[in-house]
């Protein structure tokens, strides 16, 4: 076990939308949002989440890979083809930007594991994920950022505005839609450090600095997961695969892990209640997100916006009509929603859970 | 009479024009220094051992107690303990014996570890304002859980909990027997557990009828000896520990002499009195690990399945002795470090045996991760916790709860003099004099050992709220908010912790 690593801290502003109906939202709404709070990021990183972007390939995991040079390609894509059915592979259309003067290559791939490939039984899920911490630990200079079926994470070094107009925000059109500017205090400028984090159709955004990181990196550890990014982020991530996916806890569950009540509050809940909270609590004591955080998170059937269990950062919420915001600041959401039916400010530790209509 | 070849070490002194002659030192010495010469006290400071009774009981501060300054010629090689130990054992052929625990001067690695806090980029909590849990639960946790939600939109588990014992703050009394401390010595610390909601030990000397009203706060200890267990004393605590070794005295047994065996102590471990109560080196139905198991498992069948616990010394192959005993089905193990106490040990043992608990723990937490068996048992650390600090420290490196033997014994006055063995403690704590264990009154002292746990938690709330954490589970193993200072790079490699600066 590594102990010896430098941890990336950052302090940032979030922002999120979803349309319970499917109805799809372009890009710009979200760039413009994002681009309020440009005063919480430092121009060191922003991007942005994206369900419903690829109707087309809905079946296809989806690839987004960041390569430094040439031979990581070569190297990666010899790695995807031998264990993948290829649909199609093609750069992310990008254009430039004169601010951004290096940009590390971006390309996608359509894909769908091979048969053949998947020994002992593991599903195809746990065959990408193997991938992703395969390839983003082990192939210098190749990183995945986005692995989800119709969906894509964007993201990299620069400005809300300088990152979307880099990877043409405003073309794509989806149904929830995360953003995030990013204030890093001591990380060098590095692409794939910048958030949504990513591991299959879950995507996470964060403020935050979480406190008991530390404890939660070996916990994951215990599971497999190579912690390689050293940012809360990918801890956070990682810890929702292992409760909702991995362990089969409903989303109000684990976000009852992470932020979890209070003794003092369980104390005097039901019997039936008290005994799964503490039972949940004396067993996942070391995924509890301790410090200041708030964190959005997305997958295919709806966004999750969560504070930790004292609100020690911001997160405002509204909704209008079919569609719910989500974001570190009220401005950020009358933005881009005048006249929200409601807005409010969502209690330490309990979570915003919003779910499609199917 | 033959003057020992070994000088006295220290020097008991009254200053005469102060002394009033009121001959309160001659009664509180256990030691005998004092004794009425018709008109002055006489001193025999040979026996004087610096408890400091004498001294806490004199009206008029006419006594001192100075380390001896007649020391043999200075060598920075054969030190005067060197030289002073040949000496007795050349003139008595035996082995030297000592109490409490080590006090050489070997690298102390607590005090090479510094502890974080936050400034700016997260805010530390404020404790007087914001909850801080300590709460802690002892014992085997699942991996996972099931939950189910009901229509009332409530959840509800189908996972049954295994038996846990529940502390309101991390911490515990360590094992000390009735025979080694005084009845009203383990009084104070079953008061002191209960009003603070931690647990005691028993030791290996079977349990005073007196202590059973504080049973939910008592774990019974089986030990080589086997003293005063039966079914009913199994099922008379919240658990049971297997105790195979001690950290001052590793692989070695006890040694209770008849003359420390009155009626009350024999009662409690049900042998004659006045007959020597000898505990084994090894427990004699343990010689392998599946010995171990099928003990564990006998004891889980007699208790209903209480939680068990094993207790070994911090040897050189802690983590793997820690991971059997751990697959062999205990719920907890304690490690018991080579700085812990002990009512009587062979000094060369205690001095030279064993590896530090904060090594020890580093160790065994990694090891039970790397096995994906972490959850399967608690870590409980004990030997050589002196503050809050040391407690904040040794959890953060990945122990559960800590044990503490000698800083309870502090707060009944004990100086940490290291004559355990004598049973002549002039405190009433490891004796069983009756005129010395009555000065000890377990209401009045118990009131010191809760203001002690007290003290301790509100200090471990400040320490959390620096780190900015409001649970103690998250400081558990959590080696990133520690930073080693002066420590090598292999150590910290061991620590699992950075240095300062990183
Ligand atoms: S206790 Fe102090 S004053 Fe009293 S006899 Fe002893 S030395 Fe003298
Ligand atoms: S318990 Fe008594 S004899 Fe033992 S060290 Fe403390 S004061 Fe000395």
């Amino acid at each position: 076990m590594n102990h010896d690593y430098q941890r990336d801290i950052s302090g940032c502003g979030l922002t999120g939308v979803i349309s319970k109906k499917k109805r799809m939202i372009g890009g710009d709404v979200i760039v413009r949002s994002l681009c309020l709070m440009n005063d919480r990021g430092n121009g060191l990183g922003a991007g942005f989440a994206a369900y419903g972007i690829y109707p087309e390939f809905r079946d296809f995991y989806a690839l987004h890979i960041m390569y430094d040079d040439e031979s990581s390609q070569r190297t990666c894509e010899e790695y995807i083809r031998n264990e993948y059915h290829v649909e199609k592979a093609e750069d992310i259309p990008t254009r430039p930007v004169k601010t951004i003067a290096i940009s590390p290559r971006v390309v996608r791939y359509f894909v769908k594991p091979l048969r053949e490939r998947m020994e002992g039984g593991i599903g195809e899920d746990d065959f990408v994920v193997r991938t992703v911490m395969r390839i983003n630990s082990e192939i210098e200079g190749a990183y995945i950022f986005s692995s989800g079926k119709n969906m894509g994470a964007f993201k990299g070094v620069g400005t809300p505005s300088e990152i979307a107009e880099f990877f043409r925000i405003e073309e794509y059109e989806g149904y929830i839609w995360t953003g995030h500017t990013r204030f890093p205090t001591n990380t060098p400028g590095w692409w794939g450090g910048a958030h949504p984090f990513t591991l299959l159709d879950w995507s996470i955004v964060h403020n935050g600095e979480i406190s008991s990181y530390g404890i939660n990196k070996r916990y994951l550890e215990m599971y497999g997961y190579k912690l390689t990014l050293l940012t809360d982020t990918e801890v956070a991530a990682y810890l929702l695969d292992l409760l909702i996916r991995r362990h089969g806890l409903d989303i109000p569950t684990a976000c009852t892990v992470l932020a979890s009540p209070f003794w003092k509050d369980v104390d005097y809940m039901d019997e039936e209640e008290k005994e799964a909270i503490t039972l949940l609590r004396l067993t996942y004591g070391s995924a509890l997100l301790n410090g200041p955080f708030a964190i959005l998170f997305g997958h295919s059937k709806g966004l999750v916006g969560l504070n930790d269990r004292i609100k020690l950062r911001p997160l405002v919420a509204a909704t209008k009509d079919d569609m719910v915001f989500i974001a570190s600041e009220e401005a950020a959401i009358r933005e881009i929603c005048k006249e929200p039916d409601r807005v409010w400010a969502p209690r330490a530790g309990e979570p915003v859970i919003v779910a499609l209509e199917d | 009479m033959f003057k020992s070849l070994a000088p006295p070490e220290y020097l008991a002194t009254i200053d005469t024009d102060k002394c009033i002659r009121c001959k309160r030192c001659i009664q509180n010495c256990g030691w005998s220094v004092y004794s009425w010469g018709g008109d002055r006290v006489l001193i025999d400071t040979a026996k004087c051992v610096k408890c400091l009774r004498c001294y806490h009981y004199c009206p008029v501060e006419a006594i001192q107690i100075l380390d001896n300054p007649v020391r043999f010629r200075q060598n920075a090689y054969w030190s005067y303990h060197h030289i002073r130990n040949i000496k007795r054992q050349a003139e008595t052929g035996g082995i030297p014996l000592t109490g409490m625990g080590s006090d050489q001067p070997y690298p102390v690695l607590f005090d090479h570890l510094l502890l974080d806090a936050c400034q700016v980029t997260n805010p530390s909590i404020d404790p007087l304002r914001e909850p801080m849990e300590l709460r802690t639960y002892l014992g085997k946790k699942p991996s996972r859980v099931e939950i189910e939600r009901g229509d009332d939109g409530k959840i509800r588990t189908t996972t049954e909990m295994p038996p846990q014992i529940k502390l309101e703050a991390p911490f515990m009394f360590s094992p000390m027997s009735f025979g080694s401390i005084s009845l009203n010595a383990q009084k104070v610390l079953a008061m002191a557990a209960k009003e603070c909601g931690i647990v005691m030990n028993t030791g290996e000397g079977g349990l005073h009828e007196d202590l059973l009203p504080y049973r939910d706060h008592i774990i019974v200890q089986v030990a080589s000896g086997r003293f005063g267990v039966n079914p009913d004393y199994l099922n008379a605590g919240v658990a049971v520990e297997i105790k195979i070794g001690q950290g001052a005295k590793p692989g070695i047994g006890g040694h209770l002499p008849g003359e420390k065996i009155p009626l009350e102590v024999a009662k409690a471990r049900m042998i004659p009195v006045g007959t020597d109560a000898l505990s084994p080196a090894p427990q004699h139905d343990i010689y392998s690990i599946e010995d171990l198991r099928q003990l564990i498992y006998a004891i889980k069948e007699a208790t209903n399945y209480k939680p068990v616990s094993v207790k070994i010394a911090t040897v050189h192959n802690v983590a793997a002795i820690a991971s059997g005993i751990v697959r062999a089905g205990a719920d907890m193990v304690y490690l018991d470090g080579f700085r812990g106490g002990t009512g009587a040990a062979p000094t060369i043992i205690r001095d030279h045996l064993g590896i530090p608990i904060e090594h020890a723990v580093a160790a065994v937490d990694d090891r039970l991760r790397q096995e994906g068996i972490r959850n399967e048992a608690s870590i409980i650390a004990a030997g050589g916790i002196r503050s809050s600090a040391d407690v904040a420290k040794i959890i953060a490196l990945g122990a559960d709860a800590v044990a503490i033997g000698t800083a309870a014994l502090i707060t009944m006055g004990c100086t940490v003099c290291g004559k355990c063995y004598t049973g002549n403690c002039s405190w009433g704590i490891t004796t069983q004099r009756p005129e010395l264990t009555v000065r000890l009154d377990p209401e009045v002292y118990a009131e010191r050992l809760i203001n002690l746990i007290h003290a301790w938690s509100h200090e471990l709330k400040e320490i959390l709220g620096a780190l900015g954490l409001n649970a103690i589970e998250s400081l558990r193993g959590n080696r990133e908010r520690l930073r080693g200072v002066g420590l090598d790079t292999q150590t910290l490699d061991i620590l699992g912790v950075k240095p300062a600066g990183r």
